[in-house]
């Protein structure tokens, strides 16, 4: 294994869906169920049994609009203020009045959802202002789940490979040339229609342990479909609304207010003072999190110690399990009982994740990319707060529509010529002797990452950054260096982290205001909706740089009030109340 | 430019004489989302798990799936 080998492989297929996470099997299993003739292809760089942003299965939903406990109306209204206004509302809107189908669909799957003594689903309150929270006290099962459904429905799973480019041709999407992450070996897919849930760019800040890997998404999930949509030309929106979020620290995994806070758990600072009214994560409450941090009372802590002893079990019984098990390994570790002490807290290094903010490649309601036939979906496509029950909702959605795209549609002709470019570019670092292995090139350009393009956000040392990146793509691309077919696979992740840092120093550049709070928090700026309120659109340039682009908000399908619009800025507790 | 041999310790450990490779098994190799596990052949010719890249998400499919419970994931150093 491992060992570079020669090959090239062409396969055709109706669709193509990229990533087996999330979003992506949904996609494939809603695309074969609306046409059993469908020739479907799920592809995944690792193995779809275990693939993904929740590999190891969830502890619940966090967007879940159920009847009974909020509406579309006022699920779309919270999303679209927490968001400050920067919201296209029809994709949320869709998402939030379909969604309960899907939970019942998932429920079908075998994964449960919390009931309470009456039998009715036992929804919590996190957000500012409507309940949506959902346990699922089995969410450890749902990969296995969802895997077999997909067995079942036969959807033909390619593991082990990477997609490395689309092609189009016609002005429509013509498939996805993939690299095998273990032998280097070729396959170029033909499609008909494509849809990516590639997940975040997680890999692009680096953690304060300094380990690669040590990351709050996947370290799988570097970005690739980001970089992909760029270079095939779609358009990417609002990635300078980055994703930060309020994280255990050095374990980098979430501090899971959202399992605690409806037990009584809740942020604090050092004095073990609620500082925050809500523990929703946003930009806003990042930015007094961030305040918090850096002021005399931080560190930043969640608190537990005063719950009663099943309650803390409880909390520890659903934590240890699921999402990141090895939280309890690590607690252990550092000898942290909850019953005891607090845990320290901190915010994470910075990525693209529509998941949890905003910033993600174009999409419709109906999960279209800005390129006909091509979709995204899940964390890196832009319907911002999407969250797990987000990406299955929407991946859902692009399955739909790509089966009925698909219908009397033939393959696009594309150039073969890039085939045989991108076999070049991909495969030059092994045709070298010797050079900078892509460890080095990932960490010196996420470690500019933080060092230049971390919020607060400063124009000089931006454009710092973007010197800088220069330097280290001309090493990339004329010195570095690989082994073996696995190292192929981290220096073309190195090579998407990379597009992935350009663009973010590129869109936060753009837009001259200040948004989103900590996200966007470009400290020379104010918030100026005047100029600014709308998306940014970037796109590749015909200098092949990102090119950047305004685009309206579309008319709201839900209208906000006035005194409405900034709830989420009021999140700091009145100290009088704090001290209590 | 000669590349480094520098040392690292690696957060997965495979209790030798639980797994059982020998026989075939793969499954902490397979399901790794960060594709860092292999297997080796030690020096009494027996066929054991390893992780040969240290390149760890600590998420734990390796530990959970497996089937003997050869497989412990321990925290990277750097962020114990």
């Amino acid at each position: 294994m491992d060992e570079i080998l020669d090959g090239l492989t062409q396969i055709d297929c109706d669709i193509l869906v990229i990533g087996g996470g999330t979003a992506g099997p949904m996609a494939a299993l809603k695309a074969k169920k609306k046409n059993p003739e469908a020739n479907v292809v799920l592809l995944d760089k690792a193995n779809v049994k275990r693939s993904g942003a929740i590999s190891m299965g969830m502890d619940g939903l966090n967007n879940s609009v159920i009847p009974g406990y909020a509406t579309p109306e006022q699920y779309t209204k919270e999303i679209t203020i927490a968001n400050d206004g920067i919201c296209d509302q029809a994709a949320v809107y869709r998402y939030a009045e379909e969604c309960y189908g899907i939970i019942k669909e998932l429920d079908s799957f075998g994964i449960r959802f919390q009931k309470d003594q009456n039998g009715e689903y036992d929804v919590k309150k996190v957000h500012h202002i409507g309940t949506y929270v959902l346990p699922m006290p089995n969410g450890d099962t749902v990969k296995k789940a969802l895997y077999r459904q997909l067995r079942k429905a036969r959807i033909n799973i390619v593991n082990r490979y990477m997609a490395t480019r689309l092609l189009t041709g016609e002005g429509r999407v013509a498939g996805a040339i993939c690299v095998n992450t273990r032998t280097a070996e070729f396959l170029v897919v033909r499609a008909k229609a494509v849809i990516m849930g590639l997940g975040a760019a997680g890999r692009l800040g680096l953690p304060t342990s300094g380990y690669l890997y040590g990351t709050y998404e996947n370290a799988s999930n570097s970005g690739e479909g980001y970089a992909m949509a760029f270079h095939a030309g779609a358009g990417l929106a609002n990635l300078e609304c980055y994703q930060i979020n309020p994280l255990i620290k050095d374990y980098n995994g979430p501090a899971c207010a959202y399992v605690a806070g409806p037990l009584g758990g809740y942020t604090a600072n050092a004095a073990g003072e609620r500082f925050i009214e809500c523990d929703y994560w946003s930009g806003q409450m990042m930015q007094e999190f961030y305040d918090e941090l850096q002021g005399g009372k931080g560190p930043v802590f969640l608190k537990l110690d005063h719950l009663a002893e099943e309650t803390v079990a409880e909390i520890e019984r659903v934590l240890h399990i699921v999402e990141r098990p090895t939280r309890g390994h690590f607690h252990a570790g550092r000898g942290t009982d909850y019953r005891k002490t607090m845990i320290e807290m901190h915010i994470s290094e910075i990525g693209f994740c529509s998941g949890h903010s905003a910033s993600g490649v174009f999409v419709d309601e109906n999960a279209r990319t800005t390129i006909a036939g091509l979709y995204a979906a899940g964390d890196m496509a832009n319907v911002p707060h999407n969250y797990m029950l987000g990406a299955f909702t929407h991946g859902a959605f692009a399955g739909e529509d790509a089966a009925d795209y698909i219908k009397d549609m033939d393959f696009a002709e594309f150039d073969h010529a890039e085939v045989e470019a991108e076999r070049i570019r991909v495969l030059a670092p092994t045709k070298r002797d010797d050079g900078i292995p892509p460890n080095q090139i990932e960490y010196k350009t996420r470690r500019l990452v933080n060092d230049y393009l971390q919020p607060p956000k400063v124009t000089a040392k931006m454009q710092l950054a973007q010197k800088r990146f220069a330097e280290v793509r001309e090493d990339m691309e004329q010195g570095m260096y690989v082994r073996d077919a696995h190292e192929l696979m981290r220096a073309l992740e190195a090579s998407t982290i990379l597009d992935c840092a350009d663009m973010a120093a590129a869109a936060s550049l753009y837009r001259t205001e200040s948004r989103w709070g900590l996200y966007h928090n470009r400290v020379e700026y104010e918030r100026d909706d005047e100029n600014w309120f709308c998306h940014t659109i970037l796109t590749k340039g015909a200098d092949g740089q990102p090119a950047h682009a305004k685009k309206a908000v579309q008319p709201y399908v839900v209208d906000i009030a006035d005194e409405e619009k900034d709830a989420y800025y009021n999140q700091r507790v009145d100290p009088s109340v704090a001290a209590e | 430019m000669p590349l480094s041999q520098t040392a690292t310790m690696v957060p997965v450990t495979v209790n030798k004489d639980l797994c059982i490779a020998d026989k075939g098994c793969t499954v902490c190799v397979d399901v790794c989302p960060l594709d860092v596990l292999r297997i080796a052949v030690t020096d009494d010719g027996t066929k054991t798990a390893y992780m040969k890249y240290d390149e760890c998400w600590y998420c734990m499919p390796c530990e959970a799936d497996c089937p003997t419970g050869a497989v412990t994931v321990n925290l990277p150093y750097l962020l114990k």
